[in-house]
């Protein structure tokens, strides 16, 4: 048993939308026509991610992954932000 | 309780899922922001207020996951968004309307390149 | 630059909230070494930091700041079902355009707070600050559209709630 919790049909219908959620995004990311189109779903995906940590947390019942979740916000952001610098700074 | 935490996380869950279906059908790059990142952070909000319920001695971990959320996503969207904008990228327009004066819409700031460090 | 007991304490309070919130515990020890080190960071900072300049202190800040987040829940959670319904329609219904809102906050804190209000709202992105204008990207943006008319539509319940409590 992966899960040391019973899943009950809530979870699953919660592991079906987010994991549905997620595959968007990544087509979004395999689709994007240019690179901003990618750097947006990247962006999406990082919360989607984020969301999922907490669930997990939540049926792993360990409270681990919300401390990797809060760093995973913060690092996200970071990205974003480095991103923005360069594309903001690279076309002049 | 336990029925409206599972709630709260399914009505989150949701929200995730419409804002990867946003992502994926709107036009162009600000379109895709305004849908997708914005859906996933009321997503991502109400499946921690769920599992704030669930678990309710996990609370303080959960707010500061979502006062950063809060404070970090939008900042990151106007950052990137502005980035696009500058570097060029108009936005998408519906086929019909009047094509909207660049130079009337971005206005002087954005003309002159680099804004004061701060 | 002479910074009162008030900017000392806001600064002193947020940093030991933030210690207790990853702390996650309410022990004696962690307790005292939040207060030491929350001492010891205010003040470090407390002659650099400005951020808290903008703030009206008043008994009714926390009531205030309470009101606001509760009109920015409320006005978040309708945006989200008035772009869920236009990401379900097969037609998609999007009119999107830029446009420019005029704002009366003067410091930095409150236009910060106000323009991500406006991001967090599905359907406004604000895409720059520029002085006392945000330029705004709607998502139903009709082409005869001016500032005044967004402006009232977009920011001013915002920012009727935020300039009781910031500059």
């Amino acid at each position: 048993m992966i899960f040391p919790n019973e899943l009950n049909l809530a979870d699953l219908v919660v592991i079906g939308l987010l994991s549905a959620g997620l595959l968007l995004s990544l087509l979004r990311f395999w689709l994007g026509p240019s690179t901003p189109d990618r750097i947006i779903a990247v962006d999406t995906l990082s919360v989607l991610i984020t969301a999922s940590m907490v669930a997990m947390s939540l049926w792993f019942d360990n409270q681990i992954y919300l401390d990797v979740a809060l760093v995973y916000v913060v690092l996200a952001f970071i990205g974003v932000i480095a991103l923005a610098r360069l594309i903001e700074r690279g076309n002049q | 309780m336990s029925y409206l935490g599972h709630a709260f996380m399914i009505i989150g869950a949701l929200f995730c899922f419409l804002g990867g279906l946003g992502i994926l059908r709107m036009p162009d790059v600000y379109n895709r922001i305004q849908a997708g990142t914005k859906a996933v952070t009321l997503g991502s909000l109400s499946i921690f207020l769920g599992v704030g319920i669930l678990q309710p001695e996990w609370w303080p971990k959960l707010v500061t996951i979502t006062g950063f959320l809060l404070v970090t996503t939008p900042v990151g969207s106007s950052a990137i968004a502005r980035a696009f904008l500058k570097s060029g990228i108009k936005p998408w327009q519906k086929p019909g309307t009047p094509i909207q004066e660049i130079e009337q819409g971005l206005g002087q700031g954005l003309g002159q390149g680099q804004e004061p460090e701060k | 630059m002479d910074k009162g007991p008030s900017q000392f304490i806001t600064i002193f309070l947020s940093s030991l909230l933030l210690w207790l919130l990853l702390a996650g515990s309410v022990q004696s020890e962690e307790i005292i070494a939040g207060i030491v080190i929350s001492l010891i960071a205010t003040f470090l900072t407390i002659s650099r930091t400005s951020l808290f300049d903008a703030i009206h202190f008043s008994p009714l800040f926390p009531f205030y700041i309470f009101l606001f987040l509760a009109s920015f829940f409320k006005a978040l959670f309708i945006a989200n079902l008035d772009m869920a319904r236009r990401v379900i329609s097969p037609s998609l219904p999007i009119e999107p355009g830029l446009v420019r809102v005029k704002t009366g906050l003067q410091s930095e804190l409150g236009k910060l707070l106000l323009a991500n209000s406006i991001t967090l709202t599905p359907g406004t992105l604000s895409v720059d600050v520029d002085g006392d204008e945000i330029l705004v990207h709607w998502i139903s943006c009709p082409a005869d559209m001016n500032t005044a008319i967004a402006t009232e539509k977009i920011a001013e319940a915002f920012e009727k709630h935020i300039r009781r409590f910031l500059k």
